[in-house]
């Protein structure tokens, strides 16, 4: 009994270490610039007050950061559904010479770290004029290739001859993703689709990249260069951090379970 | 039986093909010869051969960052893995709220690093920070966290009262701070994979080891540790990528300063390619950095053959 009080006591202890940036972040999000650099330390704010929220949101145009970061994140999130299911489709089930190849030459290619990729992708898209576009942020991400690894592991699930009879009814292979295999996989579909918006939220280097104009910024960059513009007000900065997380930790809360299992599959690192 | 056409199999691949050749396989290939020319701009202007890896491995500037990225790395990597291995083991038992802690553990992983490495900064604040005042409880004097760069081990030796050579001096505290929020960042994901794997280990095997007496240690020792062996393995390497990649954290939290002192390879590659403007040279550093970490990888695969138990 007296050793189960004891891993409750460090798991608490634990906890609360790890909670503790969240908490500091909204507690100064809530006090005024006087109160949260004062010299007198206080731990909590004098009143919950809000207007660090909406003096942060006007200072920087917050509103089309977070319009730019809703377009990207739905596209790639929905043509990476797209691409990857058709993909897992065929690799699941399809025999044909060459399958082994093409399935190690995507292994090998999601071995390679992304810094190796970011400056020829810079210049590729340079050269397509797409810099500073939505097509540099999406077009290049439109596939997953460990979206397809996943999927085709669930897909295999389904049994075979299932497969084998809608192909003898006569139903094309298209008809059967929809009508046979979409519906048998929906929550592995919600576990990818999860898996990417939260990635593409948070992506960070890559618009830095290939994005200047402020029209075209994303959330994260924009929250940088907040940080990098108003660096003093940290007021201001703790309530933009918190509206920036908000949007994933519900996303998080609603869906733990399944984003936990996944990560723990996927060697994708935040 | 051939379920599909050839026609069929084209189609539905076309599109992951495609993107992965072009936005992954070539683009590999262009940076490969891009690294043998001057190419300011990205252009195959100014072909230098070998230059850019001449120049990168007689820069002193390249060796600082080289050592400041394994610093990083194995700074973090004890503390990723050996807190989240500790973690896991005290989770891996029927607990009220398991599945409250795990949630909290993991909140860091699925947060921006951006959002979160401003708070950080915050947080390590010189005047009025959190850890300067939590250091203040304890009447000790703040510390410069990340603006202070010099070397941890001089400031350790300097507050005892002695002083050390300058090439015994270690990370700074700057880049020691970086390691502080790197390790609490990726720490729930590693905890979250050893609890997947220990959830593998039957518990059969430790109800016959307690039979025979076998202590808490020995359990963990003969038990645990060997067949956990294939998930450290890939934490190990995950992690060994992950912290060598290191950009974001770096970019928010100290650009690199403070003298240079937490510049790291992604970091250096960045700058020359996007502040100096010179591709040919940052490519080459791409690659660098690329034949490190599969060197790496091979290494610890090679050393896994033999130690790691598959079962």
């Amino acid at each position: 009994m007296h050793k189960k009080l004891l891993i409750h006591l460090i798991l608490i202890i634990f906890g609360i270490t790890m909670m503790t940036p969240f908490i500091w972040m909204l507690l100064t999000s809530f006090k005024s610039p006087q109160e949260a650099i004062s010299q007198d330390f206080h731990l909590l704010p004098d009143k919950i007050d809000l207007s660090n929220y909406i003096k942060a949101w006007k200072k920087v145009p917050f509103t089309i950061y977070f319009e730019n970061t809703i377009i990207m994140t739905l596209f790639v999130t929905l043509i990476v559904l797209m691409t990857s299911s058709l993909a897992a489709f065929i690799f699941a089930w399809a025999d044909f010479k060459g399958k082994d190849v093409i399935f190690y030459f995507l292994l090998s290619m999601m071995m390679v770290p992304m810094p190796v990729f970011l400056i020829p992708n810079y210049i590729i898209l340079d050269k397509l004029n797409w810099l500073d576009t939505f097509y540099a942020l999406i077009v290049p991400w439109s596939i997953n290739i460990f979206s397809i690894f996943l999927l085709r592991q669930h897909f295999k699930t389904i049994p075979k001859d299932l497969i084998e009879a809608a192909v003898i009814d006569g139903c094309t292979p298209l008809k059967i993703l929809w009508h046979v295999v979409i519906p048998l996989s929906k929550p592995s579909l919600v576990t990818v689709g999860i898996f990417n918006i939260i990635g593409t939220w948070n992506s960070f280097m890559w618009p830095l990249v290939v994005t200047n104009s402020d029209d075209m910024r994303v959330i994260q960059v924009g929250l940088s260069f907040f940080n990098q513009g108003e660096g003093t007000q940290w007021t201001l900065q703790m309530a933009a951090a918190t509206f920036t997380i908000i949007p994933v930790l519900i996303i998080y809360f609603i869906a733990q379970r399944g984003i936990m299992a996944n990560f723990a599959r996927s060697g994708i690192k935040g | 039986m051939k379920l599909f056409s050839k026609k069929i199999i084209f189609l539905f691949l076309i599109p992951t093909l495609s993107v992965v050749i072009c936005f992954k396989l070539i683009p590999i290939i262009y940076a490969f010869i891009l690294s043998f020319y001057n190419a300011p701009l990205g252009m195959l202007e100014g072909f230098i051969s070998f230059g850019n890896y001449r120049e990168l491995l007689s820069s002193k500037d390249f060796y600082t960052v080289l050592l400041q990225t394994f610093y990083f790395v194995i700074c973090a990597l004890p503390f990723e893995i050996g807190i989240a291995l500790f973690f896991a083991i005290l989770l891996n038992r029927q607990l009220k709220g398991l599945s409250l802690y795990r949630t909290v553990y993991f909140l860091p992983v699925v947060t921006s690093v951006v959002a979160v490495a401003i708070v950080w900064k915050w947080i390590f604040k010189v005047d009025g920070g959190l850890a300067n005042q939590f250091l203040g409880l304890f009447g000790s004097q703040g510390l410069k966290w990340l603006e202070e760069p010099r070397g941890i081990f001089i400031l350790m030796a300097n507050s005892l009262g002695f002083s050390i050579p300058s090439y015994l001096e270690g990370p700074s505290l700057a880049l020691v701070s970086v390691i502080v929020f790197s390790v609490w960042k990726a720490l729930g994901y590693n905890l979250i994979i050893f609890m997947s794997g220990l959830k593998n280990i039957p518990d059969e095997l430790y109800e016959a080891a307690k039979i025979d007496g076998a202590s808490n240690w020995q359990q963990f020792r003969h038990i645990t540790l060997p067949l956990l062996s294939p998930t450290t393995f890939y934490i190990l390497i995950m992690s060994t990528i992950g912290t060598f990649q290191a950009f974001n954290q770096i970019y928010i939290m100290t650009e690199g300063g403070p003298i240079g002192t937490t510049k790291v390879i992604v970091y250096y590659l960045y700058e020359q390619a996007f502040d100096s403007h010179r591709m040919g040279y940052a490519s080459a550093i791409s690659l660098v950095l690329f034949v490190i970490i599969l060197t790496l990888t091979l290494v610890q695969r090679k050393v896994a053959e033999k130690r790691v138990f598959y079962g």
